[in-house]
């Protein structure tokens, strides 16, 4: 059962949720359908610690009374919930295995396998986890080379932050396309959206 | 209505403010964009969304609407064309109802579109990076005249099983010396997921292959979404000794003399004669604008577009 | 001009939009229906609409027939499209049709069963004449019913206690309230379908589409052999609990048509033989519907009951698929947008076989005359 919500100091959600929501929404739409283009939502947002404007914005898009939101365990119970739930009102679950949506920090990535999360059913591959990454950001970190659906040639981004085991267990995930997670990583005011077609080379520093 | 909402649609007439921007309710719009987003992750894939009613009836564009009406916003500019042309009635009616919902600039031209809704063709002006085209989609399924059952169907692209889809084309080979599908002609996606392209012409599968727009597709009656990225490898199926081929005219365009589109065949009496015209309505204007004539551009055809065209503006 | 029917759609569709109108309106010298005159006095069509267009609401059903020109499936459909626009709060406790305010009860089981058997508001032994008294203009003193001296009873037992002490029937399992209810308003068809799903897909299934179906039952076709075990007709309270009540709320009473159909199971190793039941109900009074409905439900049962069968009434995909009297209508009938593109595509490929026919044939033609010249030399 959910805890009473805790409404003093919560931050505000969108200033005008129909616009606001369809512009992210579009943002979205480019990043999924161009895998490592970089796109700018959620500047406005003032989001509670522990959430940045990115990943908050995509919760306040896509999440409602029909998705199960997993948090990672230093998430929960304080303002990120409260202001979640208030602003969403989506059900919260700490069963990865059901989440539609996950939201992980890079630093709180160890403890939880991707394999975790659900991989979609073969005759449903779109029930699969989305997975949002917080970031720090996307050019200081190891280069990783994307190819796939949606890149004309390749893309290039360099997240701050995601260890190189976040990839290689990914990559084992979605070597059994249809199956596998498909990630957005978070950063500050700007989103790359990684879906499972995508294929990742990692080039390092 | 809240005050946020009727604020979002500050140009609407207060009698359409009943309804809030771009018509569905903003949890529909929510279940849609998931669905959206799962599809491009999974190119070619079906995805079940739970597609409500529409004000227009099932079979008359509910899956193109609904796609629309969830990714639509004020700084669009919407383009709807039916057969090819802007000047069908049931393209007029959806381009209306967008232009009242949604407050949209709408426009023929494609190029100047970033959201294009059809209904049986791809234009003829190549799409470009950050357009999306919506297709109309009556049945989703490329298997389902092959095996009438979902159960059955779901499970054969579960496992990537289309020998039963191979097996029909050999079939027509046999029958006809040829591949006799000619429109919705089934293609394979990334070399994954077997989808139908909607019943375009067989003549508009190349331009989906390695494309710059995004593609939805919306079935609303079957409630099933699905999508092609940009950059995606589109396939028309076919055999090494049975190539996949378009179709071609002998004929070129009446009105501008176009010999590389889609043509229609106009009845002009019931004697057999008949002229060929450009299906795409905007790529033939545009054409005879810029000077390009066919054999009987001065047919009167010609004369009753612009005439429409004027008193509609 | 054959295509300037299909261009030139502005123009053409503001103009069509008017003359339906003066169509819907008919002849301005006779006085306008109002939509309470079709609620109270085309009561039956307003609870198919109501019921094949989920939504309880009398006036926007009368409102919606009004403004379909009688066309149910078309008022069906506005009713629908509004619906769609609706918030949603959420789903009803389930309803005690035990509690029923019964207006019309009637077993075909039993010559007699507890509470008795209340004809009620039936067509059932009208003799079908036309009655001209209706006829005439400024209506006639309807002559009131009498009224029973003898009180009904508040609760009348359902079929089910009727048998319940001997275990003749198959139980009926209580509603798991903790899960929600498929909604297939929210989510599309998904196979195997429950019993939910099912229901819900019946519910608001096409009359005809089902009396069909049903009647094909009845002659043979996944026969189910029924029996009506209780028609019951009357209100049902309906109740609702908010989240941040946590208590239950009543909302309305609804008037609703119940049908439970008895067909007989052989029981197998662990079950002995008994009646099971197909279930049927609707908004409003629909008899047709609520019994075909049943029918159709205990029939989808095939696979549950292990029984195999292969007829149109036993296979839930063909069913639940064609039942929606809005998707039907609307996909038969866009058939009749331009579909010229791919007819051309068509066209195209048929000239062309055609072509090879008849050049095959003048050549085999032009070889039989060269061999019939050479035998003759």
């Amino acid at each position: 059962m959910n805890a009473p919500l805790n409404l003093a100091e919560l931050r505000p959600g969108f200033f005008e949720p129909v616009r606001d929501s369809q512009s992210v929404f579009r943002a979205l739409l480019t990043a999924t359908a161009q895998p490592g283009t970089q796109v700018e939502l959620g500047k406005a947002l003032t989001p509670p610690v522990g959430l940045n404007q990115t990943a908050a914005a995509v919760l306040l898009t896509l999440a409602d009374q029909d998705t199960l939101v997993w948090l990672e365990p230093s998430l929960r119970g304080g303002a990120v919930e409260s202001w979640l739930r208030f602003h969403t009102s989506c059900p919260l679950t700490e069963r990865a295995e059901e989440a539609a949506f996950a939201v992980v920090s890079d630093t709180a990535l160890a403890p939880q396998p991707l394999s975790a999360f659900n991989q979609g059913d073969a005759k449903y591959p779109d029930l699969a986890t989305t997975v949002l990454v917080m970031v720090q950001n996307l050019e200081t970190g190891g280069k990783l080379v994307l190819e796939g659906p949606g890149i004309e040639t390749v893309a290039e981004i360099a997240p701050q932050g995601v260890p190189d085991f976040f990839w290689s267990e990914r990559a084992e995930l979605v070597a059994h396309f249809q199956f596998g997670i498909d990630v957005m990583l978070c950063a500050e005011a700007t989103l790359v959206s990684i879906p499972r077609t995508t294929r990742i080379q990692i080039k390092g520093e | 209505m809240t005050a946020t909402e009727a604020y979002s649609r500050p140009n609407a007439a207060p009698e359409d403010r009943y309804y809030t921007y771009a018509y569905l309710d903003e949890q529909t719009k929510r279940m849609i964009r998931r669905a959206i987003l799962k599809a491009l992750a999974i190119p070619g894939y079906q995805v079940p969304f739970g597609s409500r009613e529409m004000p227009v009836p099932y079979g008359w564009g509910t899956g193109g609407i609904q796609l629309t009406a969830a990714i639509i916003g004020p700084e669009d500019v919407y383009k709807c064309i039916d057969q090819g042309a802007d000047d069908t009635t049931n393209a007029v009616s959806i381009r209306r109802f967008f232009a009242t919902v949604a407050d949209v600039a709408t426009t023929e031209d494609t190029g100047e579109a970033t959201i294009i809704q059809s209904r049986h063709r791809i234009p003829e002006q190549p799409l470009a990076d950050g357009q999306i085209m919506v297709f109309q989609v009556p049945q989703p399924e490329p298997l389902r005249g092959l095996e009438p059952r979902e159960t059955e169907t779901r499970a054969m692209h579960a496992y990537g099983e289309y020998g039963l889809q191979y097996v029909s084309l050999y079939e027509n080979i046999s029958a006809y010396g040829r591949i006799a599908a000619t429109a919705g002609y089934p293609v394979m996606i990334d070399e994954r997921y077997l989808m139908s392209p909607s019943p375009i012409p067989k003549f508009d599968n190349p331009k989906m292959h390695m494309n710059p727009a995004i593609l939805l597709f919306g079935a609303g009656r079957e409630k099933r979404i699905y999508a092609v990225p940009p950059f995606t490898r589109v396939r028309s199926l076919d055999f090494e000794d049975y190539p996949f081929e378009t179709q071609s005219w002998d004929e070129v365009c009446a009105l501008c003399g176009a010999n590389d589109s889609y043509l229609d065949e106009v009845v002009l009496d019931d004697q057999g004669q008949h002229m060929f015209v450009c299906s795409d309505s905007h790529y033939c204007a545009d054409r005879r604008a810029k000077g390009h004539a066919g054999p009987m551009a001065g047919h009167a055809l010609a004369h009753i577009e612009t005439e429409i065209a004027a008193e509609e503006a | 001009m054959a295509y300037v029917a299909v261009k030139g759609g502005e123009r053409a569709i503001t103009n069509a939009h008017a003359w339906l109108g003066e169509m819907r309106r008919g002849d301005v010298a006779v006085p306008e229906l109002s939509v309470a005159q079709i609620r109270e006095q085309m009561g039956l069509a307003v609870d198919r609409v109501m019921a094949e267009g989920s939504c309880y609401d009398p006036d926007l059903a009368a409102l919606a027939i009004k403004q379909a020109r009688g066309d149910l499936p078309e008022a069906i459909f506005l009713l629908r499209a509004y619906r769609t626009t609706l918030p949603r709060f959420g789903a009803s406790t389930p309803i005690e049709t035990a509690d029923m305010a019964v207006q019309r009860r009637v077993s075909a089981a039993f010559k007699d069963i507890p509470g008795g058997q209340v004809l009620g508001p039936t067509f059932d032994y009208t003799h079908r004449l036309l009655d001209f008294k209706l006829a005439a203009d400024g209506g006639h003193e309807v002559p009131p019913a009498q009224v029973s001296e003898e009180v009904m009873p508040t609760q009348l037992a359902t079929i089910a206690q009727v048998f319940a002490h001997e275990g003749l029937l198959e139980g009926d399992p209580v509603t798991d309230t903790s899960a929600q209810p498929y909604d297939l308003t929210r989510e599309p068809m998904a196979f195997p379908a429950d019993r939910d799903q099912r229901l819900q897909a019946l519910a608001r299934g096409d009359e005809g589409f089902l009396l069909s179906l049903a009647y094909s039952s009845q002659r043979g076709w996944g026969s189910t052999h029924p029996l009506c075990g209780e028609i019951r007709m009357g209100e049902v309270s309906v109740g609702f609990t908010p989240d941040e009540l946590g208590f239950e709320i009543e909302l309305a009473d609804l008037p609703m048509t119940e049908c439970i159909m008895l067909s007989g199971f052989a029981g197998s190793a662990e079950q002995a033989p008994q009646y099971t039941r197909g279930y049927g109900l609707t908004f409003g009074h629909n008899e047709r519907k609520a019994m075909s409905m049943s029918i159709v439900d205990r029939a989808l049962r095939g696979r549950e009951l292990g029984e195999e069968g292969q007829a149109p009434c036993q296979d839930e995909e063909f069913v639940l698929y064609h039942s929606d009297v809005v998707e039907a209508s609307g996909f038969v009938q866009h058939l009749k947008l331009p579909h010229y593109v791919d007819f051309q595509a068509d066209l195209q490929f048929l000239r062309r076989l055609r072509r090879e026919f008849f050049d095959a044939k003048a050549k085999a033609l032009a070889e039989q005359a060269e061999h019939m010249k050479e035998a003759a030399e």
